[in-house]
């Protein structure tokens, strides 16, 4: 195999981008188990027998509610994930596959959500909120969540719905299957990829979103570990050690989700469909 | 099993009319083939029978039961589509038990008729496969297998061969027609390709630009084509078509010359009189090389295709029309050459201005 300069430099490009893009996680990482001393006199330093500690997690877990924090991101997370899949996935089958009145404005409506951020609104959010009584509840969170990701997964999904032959949904009628049936059975599993791929750009934010829990959510029980990482930043004095033992405990579940769906990212579940 | 009849079927999308006044009916246990060039509107009847697609007017019926607000499920039919449509997250066997689960067949009977429908096709080993790991001829086996579990009254087929390679087809097409014979159900089979057409039908539905040409038995179209598109549609290698004109009208007899030739024949009382241009068709297969007989067409040979039992001469004429001859076996004729081929006057067409043909109805 001949290597072309062409690929050498894709990779070296690719190479530069993943470390930039893993130096802050490396960082986090290996100072989450040294002294505060070893941290600021030799940052990118590994922790050795001298410098070892896990002082951070001990207080992290002394000091803080940390195991209700995990638990309320988590929550937040999967249901805003689950309802973002099953309601985009809806929505963008029924854009696509039925024709009815108003369904390109109805396409053109979602789109504007993508282009517009929603944090635009946060003031008529929260005055939303208060007048449902919802402030300090996850419910809040998961709300504006679901809203936030919609408008992309429905994009997304209505691409790769397109791509399903007309044929195979042509032949489920005549087997008998009902609508409902065609979408869990049929179009499901087939956009699993795509299912995966939005699940991955939904996540993230998510979790590692810091304004709406700090304006919906700041109260004692509902924050979530973005917020609860906050009480140990200081405005005088920082705790270093249990800001990174709690980022790094923030960390590890985003990568579990990422590793598990990213499987699925690329793998194409309609070959040998047609032809 | 059922028969099936349209009634003034029209369909159009948006300002295109797709299809025109189809009248039509289907005997129960008949082989129908739908033939004519791409567009024609053939694929899109089919559908409107499948349920897949609603009319713009008139009226279909399925077992002498008006169907049109009927979803496709309702109306004991199973189609056979061009790309085989499997899901390709299921198995053999879950292709094919797919669509009972839904008509409340219970389990047993649902794998009894499985089971049954892969020894028919030969898919009893395949049936833990997805349809990523078939070859085409395979897929296309699953497909009609799970046609063949529903149990219809009409099986629909779209272009179920265009897929396959020309070996296999050939082969698929006996298959088909066995099931044929064996199940005696009603079919309606789409395609484009005549040799399909004549080879499965037991009635030929010709149809062009939306509207149907012309209905009957396959060897009936061949013989007695009723206008120039089905005389040309029907019959590989086409027919050839030469200019001429009515020299001669007395009563049905005429005579018409064409390529500086002439021959007489009987027509229609009436439907065309001296003078009048018209065209003459004659099938290269019903040609005769040499010169014995009063018509004959002479010209230089254009190319020379040698197949072994049979060999097709190109030939322009003096009159600058072009014809294919098929001569039978082995030919010494090469190009450049003079070749001069004998038209017997039985074998003649001749159609009028508006091309429709003026011969008597042959029986």
């Amino acid at each position: 195999m001949t290597i072309r300069p062409g690929r050498i430099a894709v990779h070296f490009a690719l190479i530069l981008y993943t470390i930039l893009a893993l130096g802050p996680i490396f960082l986090i990482l290996i100072n989450a188990f040294k002294t505060r001393r070893a941290i600021f006199a030799d940052p990118l330093g590994l922790p050795n027998g001298q410098t070892w500690t896990t002082i951070g997690f001990d207080r992290v877990f002394a000091n803080s509610d940390f195991g209700l924090y995990f638990f309320n991101s988590l929550t937040v997370t999967l249901v805003s994930l689950v309802l973002i899949v099953l309601i985009g996935a809806m929505a963008a089958w029924a854009l696509t596959e039925y024709r009815f009145r108003g369904n390109t404005l109805l396409s053109l409506y979602l789109a504007i959500g993508i282009m517009v951020p929603i944090r635009l609104g946060s003031v008529s959010i929260l005055r939303m909120m208060v007048e449902l009584n919802l402030v300090n509840t996850l419910t809040a969170l998961i709300l504006v969540y679901v809203a936030q990701g919609l408008p992309l997964a429905i994009l997304i999904l209505g691409e790769f719905i397109q791509q399903i032959p007309k044929d195979l949904r042509d032949a489920a009628r005549c087997d008998g299957v009902s609508e409902y049936r065609i979408f869990f059975s049929i179009i499901l599993p087939l956009i699993s990829p795509a299912i995966a791929t939005v699940a991955v750009f939904t996540m993230v934010p998510v979790w590692n979103d810091l304004w709406f829990p700090l304006i919906l959510a700041p109260g004692d029980g509902k924050q979530t570990i973005t917020l609860g990482v906050q009480q140990f930043i200081g405005q005088y004095v920082t705790d270093w050690n249990a800001v990174l033992a709690s980022l790094t405990l923030a960390i590890a579940p985003v990568l579990v989700l990422y590793l598990l769906f990213s499987r699925y990212l690329v793998r194409g579940l309609t070959a040998g469909a047609v032809k | 099993m059922a028969d099936v009849s349209l009634h003034g079927v029209d369909k159009s999308f948006g300002a295109t009319e797709i299809l025109r006044d189809i009248n039509l009916s289907v005997d129960d246990g008949e082989f129908v083939v739908f033939v004519g060039p791409s567009g024609c509107g053939k694929s899109t009847l089919l559908r409107i029978i499948a349920g897949l697609e609603t009319v713009s007017g008139g009226e279909i019926r399925i077992d002498s039961r008006r169907v049109n607000e009927l979803p496709p499920a309702d109306r004991k039919i199973a189609m056979v589509f061009q790309s085989y449509a499997l899901y390709p997250h299921m198995n053999v066997y879950k292709n094919m038990a797919f669509g009972l689960k839904f008509a409340k067949t219970n389990k047993a009977e649902a794998d009894r008729r499985v089971r049954q429908a892969a020894e028919i096709l030969k898919l009893t080993p395949l049936l833990d496969r997805k349809p990523r790991e078939l070859s085409g001829g395979q897929r296309q086996r699953v497909a009609i297998g799970r046609a063949i579990v529903r149990n219809p009254s009409v099986f629909l087929f779209d272009e179920p061969l265009s897929n396959l390679d020309a070996a296999l087809r050939v082969n698929t097409r006996l298959e088909i027609a066995k099931l044929h014979r064996d199940l005696g159900a009603t079919m309606i089979y789409v395609t484009h390709d005549q040799v399909e057409a004549m080879t499965l039908a037991s009635k030929i539905v010709v149809l062009n630009q939306g509207r149907i040409e012309q209905v009957g038995a396959p060897l009936e179209l061949y013989r007695s084509p009723r206008n120039l598109f089905v005389a040309g549609f029907i019959g590989s290698p086409r027919m050839n078509f030469i200019k001429g004109q009515v020299l001669r009208a007395e009563g049905s007899s005429v005579t018409i010359g064409f390529a500086g030739t002439e021959a007489t024949l009987d027509v229609r009382p009436g439907s065309v009189k001296s003078g009048d241009h018209v065209t003459v068709g004659i099938r290269p297969e019903h040609m005769e090389a040499g010169g014995a007989g009063s018509t004959s067409l002479r010209g230089t040979i254009d190319a020379v295709e040698q197949l072994g039992e049979s060999s097709y001469v190109y030939m322009r004429l003096a009159s600058g029309d072009d014809v294919i001859v098929r001569a039978p076996g082995e030919t010494e004729a090469s190009p450049g050459g003079d070749y001069t081929a004998h038209v017997p006057t039985r074998a003649l067409h001749v159609f009028d201005a508006a091309g429709l043909s003026v011969l008597p109805e042959r029986s």
